[in-house]
């Protein structure tokens, strides 16, 4: 996604809070002291036992934002880590925005970098308004109060926070309440604090939209269409009436499939298998990959839009280098597969409905579902819960399976619940693939080992266009998605050209974990490697050459570098059969270098060692920055290794995981994780462990085998796995 | 149709489709949604519960396959080998999203009752057919000898 962690961005975002704060508080009208539960603010609930609630307005897909946005307020209120509880925000964008968006949203790794300050000033206002009732009632001045475990007291006096919520949520709090010092953080930073899910979800308690069951529900699932662009002519559900448990059929409005409603999961499956469509190809797209990839790289001659530099002066640059290399890159589309195939229930209401979701974007899907279902935005709620993994899926410009499921409601007479569940097949089959894409790099070195041209081209299909999000994330024709990390690079390249042309297909695009960086960290990187080989140096001396530290972004780079080289012994010799490689990128304003290392048996390659080096700002909570960047590390690696979603005659040739076969167990050795002790604005963690981690193994394999591998994934090009 | 079945400790009747994957009726006709779907192929262990003190995928398993066998879900596991898989998931901060780990548990607890002291190699083999899109994998492999260890003292 296309959202800059600016530290413009995240002073306007702590800005926009002390008005929240305000409006929160008085609007809290009524209370009982000892009775009730008390709002104080939009984010944090006090019950009349004194126990806190956190409001996220983040929702959790495992990336522990619930975690890090409890830690904020519970960090400012002295309680108890233990006990705080958390709830999912309702859709509700006048209190719970995405201050780096400007809607309810969670994606482009933002969840603590725009919530910190609103989080911290949300408990800190909160502590405030606590001490001020508690001093009120004890005649004591507040300075005297202090609060320990979520306990208020002052000499002999001592209260829990619900025997003062009644008074408290009459008091306004200053709209810049004071934060505690950083050196009397118990929390932030603290390595030994749990997970908030880490038990609901190893005992089965957790509760995902799967698992969401309603009187009276009954379960659709989508005759998907077969090629992307295809419609339905007819269908012929008579078959489909022999099988146990059918309901009915319908023809989703939009053509583009056929609802099939059962009295269990099981038997909608089962119905489905039953069903013949008729499709209208007319409009569908055809192609097999071969012919995608061709057309797409027929594109690179003549780029449509300039994106940097002069082109002309990084040909002559690189006429006149001692040195040339010309280098495609070929990346597949890539489903996002999350564990959780997609799914959600549709429950009514007396006004409108409930939608249950894993939900990434709950004011997109509100808008959606009413305007589908014609009811009023505001008597459409949101029910957030757990999602079973998202790596950008849920997310999406039409809500896709949200408004399958709106349709398939109205279908059936908007009277009953329904709960859509798509398959793993529909998963694989049915779109939002990060988008396929060629580069050609074509990079001249003179005598000394300098880069005195780069001429980069790129084809991909925008993911923006079309959407309601182009007004903001395209620029000059220019989706900023589609060259994020190459044409903003870190690295002193003075003599850079990025020429773009859009590839067109109707097959969905979408941001996938890291989104454009989950493609340019491996052009980059490896063309990176493969310059430093040209130029005879090592990987790290050369890359180090062009981060000379001109910028704050430079200094970051290098010191992550840096610091993985170290952590891995870069340059202590492997045995025999062995290579390493190393990559570093910088994506969502997060800095981080990895080093992998391979051995060989015959033609087997096997991961070994992964050292990591993150730089992400301040750090809220260490392991979870640690669990991102092990997860971001597998994510990158499974993909890399042996993943891609290819089309024969327009249809996918995957279907299910023994053909988009996910990373297992065996396949990845030890992750080291080291992290850089900053003060810096907290910056994304969900995705930048992603971007270096291809690149990381294209480079130990090269440095391995001295095979070269630029079309991905590497299972394509005879590189085994043991 | 009618079955009976042995869920957990207690027999229960289930009206369901000849032929419906266990899976199935674990999580519609009895709402134990612990057991989770996540390809219906056992290609990914999601679905793992026990039967008959063994791992088993239910998506694969059908109803008619379990009429005399013992059938516990993630709700009803018991015993020192259980509880110490659970203490050592929740000690490392195993899990992410969460929802491929009631599988992986079930199978951990199946390795370790096999197993007591497995070697990462016994691990790798064991853990190969559940798959965890947030790549867990090394907190898993700590967790199970963590449990390991614990349940030798």
């Amino acid at each position: 996604m296309n959202i800059k962690s600016s530290r413009r961005d995240f002073l306007k975002g702590s800005l926009a809070t002390g008005a929240m704060l305000v409006i929160g508080l008085n609007s809290d009208g009524v209370l009982a002291a000892g009775t009730a539960d008390a709002t104080l603010n939009p984010f944090v609930k006090i019950s009349s036992d004194g126990s806190l609630t956190v409001i996220l307005k983040h929702f959790e897909m495992g990336q522990g934002t619930s975690t890090g946005l409890t830690t904020l307020i519970a960090e400012e209120l002295d309680v108890e880590w233990d006990k705080v509880q958390t709830e999912f925000a309702p859709a509700d964008v006048s209190k719970y925005a995405n201050l780096m968006m400007g809607m309810q949203g969670t994606g482009g790794s933002t969840s603590i970098a725009n919530s910190y300050l609103q989080y911290r000033k949300a408990g800190a206002a909160a502590r405030e308004v606590l001490i001020r009732a508690a001093a009120d009632k004890w005649g004591v001045a507040p300075s005297d109060i202090r609060i320990e475990k979520g306990i208020l007291k002052a000499g002999n006096k001592s209260a829990h926070f619900g025997e003062v919520i009644a008074e408290a949520a009459k008091l306004t709090p200053s709209a810049e309440p004071t934060l505690k010092k950083s050196s009397d953080f118990k929390l932030i930073g603290n390595t030994r604090i749990h997970r908030k899910d880490h038990i609901s979800k190893t005992n089965g308690k957790a509760i995902f939209a799967l698992d969401v069951k309603v009187p009276g529900m009954v379960y659709v699932v989508i005759l998907h269409k077969p090629q992307f662009g295809a419609k339905l002519k007819s269908f012929d559900a008579s078959k489909a009436k022999n099988i146990e448990g059918f309901i009915d059929a319908k023809a989703l409005p939009t053509n583009e499939g056929v609802a099939v409603y059962a009295n269990s999961t099981w038997n909608a499956l089962q119905a489905r298998e039953a069903i013949v469509a008729d499709w209208d190809l007319s409009k569908a797209e055809m192609r097999s990959s071969d012919q995608m990839f061709n057309d797409a790289t027929a594109l690179l001659d003549n780029p449509a839009y300039s994106v940097r530099g002069d082109r002309e002066e990084a040909r002559k640059g690189n006429m006149s280098a001692a040195k040339k290399l010309d280098i495609e890159f070929r990346l597949p589309f890539l489903a996002h597969a999350p564990m959780e195939p997609q799914n959600c229930v549709i429950e009514p209401t007396k006004t409108g409905v409930i939608v249950h979701d894993g939900c990434q974007m709950p004011t997109l899907v509100q808008q959606m579902v009413a305007d589908i279902l014609q009811l009023k935005t505001e008597n459409v709620l949101v029910n957030t819960v757990y999602a079973g993994g998202s790596f950008g899926r849920r997310a999406n410009p039409t809500s896709d399976y949200v408004t399958e499921a709106a349709m398939a409601f109205s279908l059936l007479g908007g009277k009953t619940p329904v709960k859509l569940v798509w398959s793993r097949e529909d998963d694989i089959h049915a779109g939002y693939f990060r988008p396929l894409a060629v580069h050609k790099v074509s990079v001249g070195l003179d005598n000394q080992g300098t880069i005195v041209g780069w001429d980069h081209r790129i084809a991909s299909k925008s993911i923006m266009k079309g959407t309601f999000l182009e007004a903001m994330a395209v620029q000059n024709n220019i989706d900023n998605s589609s060259t994020e990390g190459c044409a903003d690079t870190g690295y002193e390249i003075p003599s850079m050209s990025v020429g773009l042309s859009d590839f067109i297909t109707p097959v969905t695009a979408l941001w996938w974990r890291s989104v454009g960086h989950s493609v340019t960290g491996i052009v980059m990187e490896v063309t990176m490697d493969m310059a430093a080989k040209a130029a005879g140096e090592d990987p790290v001396d050369f890359r180090l050459k062009m981060l000379p530290g001109n910028t704050p972004a430079q200094k970051r780079m290098a010191n992550v570098l840096k610091m993985a080289a170290d952590k891995a012994d870069w340059k202590k010799p492997l045995p025999a059969g062995w290579g390493r490689g190393i990559a570093v990128h910088e994506s969502f304003g997060s800095f981080v270098a990895e080093v992998i290392e391979i051995s060989t048996k015959g033609d087997d390659i096997k991961i070994e060692r992964v050292v990591c080096a993150v730089d992400c700002g301040l750090i809220i909570n260490p392991d979870v920055v640690t669990a991102q960047i092990e997860s971001g590390v597998g994510y990158g690696l499974g993909a890399a290794m042996r993943n891609q979603i290819s089309f024969t005659d327009g249809i996918i040739d995957q279907s299910n995981f023994p053909d988009y076969e996910p990373l297992r167990i065996a396949d990845i050795g030890k992750i080291d994780v080291y992290q850089v002790k900053s003060d810096e604005a907290p910056s994304g963690i969900g995705e930048p462990g992603v971007p270096p981690s291809g690149p990381a193994l294209i480079n130990a394999i090269a440095d391995a085998t001295g095979k070269r591998v630029t079309y991905l994934p590497l299972s394509e090009n005879g590189v085994n796995f043991a | 149709m009618n079955y009976k079945i042995k869920i957990n400790g207690t027999t229960k009747e289930v009206d369901v489709a000849p032929g419906t994957p266990l899976l199935w009726v674990i999580r519609d006709s009895l709402d134990l949604t612990g057991t989770k779907f996540g390809c219906g192929v056992a290609s990914c262990g999601a679905c793992t519960v026990h039967v008959d003190g063994s791992p088993v995928r239910s998506c694969q398993t059908f109803i008619e396959d379990v009429s005399d066998q013992e059938i516990i879900t993630i709700e009803g596991i018991d015993g020192k080998v259980a509880h110490e898989v659970q203490k050592a998931w929740q000690e490392l901060d195993v899990v992410q999203c969460g929802y491929c780990q009631s599988g992986q548990i079930m199978s951990a607890i199946g390795l370790l009752s096999e197993t007591p002291k497995p070697t990462d190699e016994n691990i790798d083999d064991y853990m190969s057919g559940n798959a965890c899109r947030c790549a867990t994998y090394q907190r898993i492999r700590a967790a199970i000898h963590l449990a390991s260890k614990n349940l030798e003292g």
